[in-house]
């Protein structure tokens, strides 16, 4: 007999993949619809949260908070553990030059939440639609195969999945939410334009020297690398630390009070700036606040680290990647399957939530209009909206990255204007 | 020809009533296997459900009271009239009805169900039989909550006996919606010439100018045989981008919804079948949409 079908299979059950079957299955005209989730992992869930944080944690923008929100899943992360942060102060190792975010409204610009807690958030609102979104835990796919062109032809129209206990699936749309090398995008033949960095990301959870409001993100740009703190409680930050792979390996060796002192010193140490820089930069923003009083912000200074969680430290290689096609004929790419970006701008997992609000629209109107799930019609609407969007922040991320990534004086000089300049504008803030 | 077409389609008797055109069903015979091809000769058609499946949809929904937005269509019998491969079918299967395609052209049957089979949610909510309109009547009287007859009326031998026999196979109160093609300079040089000959929108020789309905006629037929026009729309289909738009202009393509009367008072009360949404309302006709 046939394999089941389903109407949707998210392959990939991260927070990307399980946030879309939560979403589609928490959807009014999806009521009826048979969808499956498959993780190669366990099921994770937590009632309540060990003493020490997760060194993996991300930023949450607000838009991010609203899809979980619409799950259900908002409240579960509430009542586990987020930190809301209000402003974010960006600045430069080589020059003073610096850039604040903030609300006027005193608003929440964003939260730092813990990867584990919005797993296990989403993890709950999957039970709770168990009779629409059937998950699969300890399965990974290994086979996909692709149905010929409908029409004409005698041959199932679905997709075929195989796993790797032997069990098969059919579905009429296949998600691949299966991370940045994913095996849907390759087996469906999609060429992804990808490039390693000779950037890793160091993380670990510090302790900081004395409890603050600590509701800042900070993020300095030293030559080797952006270097990242992002609040997690009045006396915790998780430490997001991008550099060349030895210096890397570098931090990780180290004992913990070398390593406390090297994250000290990169916020604080002034030793790359030069004076030229500094009069230049100076010289600017005189001329600046002559022009707009206002244009100059108040410096910030960072929290002092005081202890690093043992354990905590862990490094990855950082890239980036962009799919030059989301969908195909039942196929659609959602998160890091479709764009893989550098954490310099806190975006990836935003990237991915937003993602799945295009895609979740598009084919909760397909459902209400009895289309074909799989059809190609609103799969590309989304592909041509999602890439309009992320292709333009992936190319930014990436330019600031490799301007970032130098002393030469006469791109300081640049960059440092340009944060001052950008900084003296209210709707450039506005939009980033 | 005729005998052989008499054999396919297994006419018991000659029918000069018959609202089927043989020279029609021979143009589509052709094309039977060309259906469900998106991007091929019917892409129009295909891309058509996009204005008309929601205009269906929302229609119904607004005159009932008790529905699920997740099954909208739910208890709904319909009745596709010319259903081709099933193209509007389907959707309005997806959304939970329980439709009855009747083409006459035994190929596009056949292309039908062998494309719902492989759904099985399709394949227990549709069923598809090759047949005219009239040789349901008999077995089909006052059955079906809807009938839909898009792009059809085009093609009909005889439209007065057509839209007789969908009074008869429909229940009291209940819709009918055509779709079809208006009969004006206009719909020939741009209905016939464009998109015919010139741009390929449709195969060649699939209309004729002659048997195109204006609204007017076929608004005047609908109500001397029992049913009052609700709504008539013009649609426009975009070469370019592939899309139907609604339009205040009905000279090319137009949408009607018409009612049939309620049940007259002396009669018995027709029983409604479990699952209906459709509310019974005593009275006259012209009830409120």
């Amino acid at each position: 007999s046939a394999p089941p079908l389903y109407d949707v299979v998210v392959s990939g059950g991260g927070m990307v993949g399980s946030a879309m079957a939560a979403v589609l299955g928490h959807d009014i005209h999806f009521h009826d619809k048979k969808i499956a989730l498959l993780e190669a992992g366990p099921r994770k869930e937590y009632d309540h949260m060990p003493e020490s944080y997760s060194n993996r944690v991300s930023s949450i923008s607000p838009g991010s908070a609203t899809l979980l929100s619409s799950c259900g899943a908002w409240d579960h992360v509430c009542s586990l553990r987020l930190k809301p942060f209000r402003r974010m102060q960006v600045w430069d190792a080589c020059s003073e030059a610096m850039i604040v975010f903030e609300k006027d409204d005193l608003d929440d610009m964003g939260y730092i939440v813990e990867n584990d807690v919005i797993m296990s958030a989403l993890t709950k609102q999957l039970d709770a639609v168990a009779d629409r979104v059937e998950v699969f835990y300890r399965s990974k796919a290994v086979g996909y195969t692709w149905p010929l062109p409908s029409h004409g032809c005698d041959t199932s129209p679905w997709v075929q999945v195989e796993l790797a206990d032997g069990r098969r699936l059919q579905t009429k749309l296949l998600i691949g939410a299966d991370g940045h090398n994913s095996m849907v995008r390759k087996e469906a033949e999609i060429k992804n334009i990808e490039h390693q960095y000779d950037q890793s990301a160091v993380v670990a959870t510090l302790h900081l020297s004395e409890a603050t409001d600590n509701n800042v993100a900070w993020q300095r740009f030293l030559p080797t690398g952006p270097i990242a703190l992002l609040p997690l409680s009045d006396t915790a930050s998780s430490l997001v630390w991008s550099t060349s792979h030895d210096h890397a390996s570098e931090l990780l060796a180290m004992d913990e009070e070398s390593f406390v002192d090297s994250i000290n010193s990169a916020f604080w140490s002034n030793v790359n700036h030069s004076d030229f820089i500094d009069s230049a930069g100076a010289m600017f923003r005189s001329a600046i606040s002559l022009l707009k009083p206002s244009g100059t912000a108040v410096r910030q200074l960072p929290p002092s680290v005081a202890k690093v969680d043992p354990e905590s430290r862990a490094t990855f290689p950082l890239g980036v990647g962009h799919a030059t096609e989301y969908v195909q004929h039942r196929v659609a790419l959602i998160g890091d399957a479709a764009h893989r970006v550098h954490p310099l701008a806190g975006q990836g997992v935003n990237l991915g939530f937003g993602d799945i609000a295009c895609l979740a629209h598009h084919l909760s109107a397909a459902a209400f209009n009895g289309s074909d799930l799989g059809s190609l019609k609103h799969l590309l609407k989304f592909e041509t909206e999602r890439q309009r969007h992320n292709v333009s922040l992936i190319a930014a991320t990436d330019v600031l990255k490799r301007l970032y990534s130098t002393t030469l004086t006469p791109l300081v000089l640049l960059r440092t204007w340009g944060l001052q300049a950008t900084n003296a504008l209210p709707p450039v803030k506005v939009r980033i | 020809q005729l005998s052989l077409f008499r054999f396919t389609v297994k006419r018991p008797f000659s029918t000069s009533h018959s609202s089927v055109d043989s020279k029609e069903m021979k143009k589509f015979q052709l094309l039977a296997h060309k259906w469900w091809d998106e991007e091929g000769e019917y892409a129009a058609l295909h891309s058509m459900n996009d204005i008309r499946v929601p205009f269906i949809r929302d229609t119904l929904l607004s005159m009932s009271s008790n529905y699920h937005l997740g099954n909208p269509l739910s208890g709904i019998k319909i009745l596709d009239v010319g259903c081709g491969g099933g193209l509007l079918s389907e959707p309005l299967g997806r959304l939970g009805a329980s439709v009855t395609g009747i083409d006459p052209v035994e190929d596009n049957i056949r292309t039908a169900d062998r494309h719902k089979s492989f759904d099985p949610v399709l394949a227990k909510r549709i069923q598809y039989k090759s047949s005219s309109l009239e040789e349901i009547v008999e077995e089909s009287m006052e059955t079906f909550d809807v009938i839909v007859a898009s792009e059809v009326v085009e093609h009909v031998a005889d439209l007065e006996t057509f839209i007789k026999c969908c009074s008869q196979v429909l229940k009291p109160e209940g819709s009918l919606f055509i779709t079809t093609i208006n009969k004006t300079q206009l719909s020939y040089v741009l209905g016939i010439v464009v998109a015919e000959k010139i741009m390929g929108i449709v195969p060649e020789g699939t209309h004729e100018w002659e048997k195109f309905v204006p609204p007017e006629e076929l608004e005047r037929l609908l109500e001397s045989s029992g049913f009052s026009v609700k709504s008539v729309n013009g649609m426009l289909y975009n070469p370019l981008s592939g899309c139907w738009s609604w339009v205040g202009s009905t000279s090319l393509n137009y949408a009607v919804h018409a009612v049939k009367s309620a049940a007259p008072a002396h009669s018995h009360a027709t029983d409604t079948l479990p699952g209906t949404d459709i509310p019974q309302r005593s009275g006259t006709a012209g009830t409120a949409g």
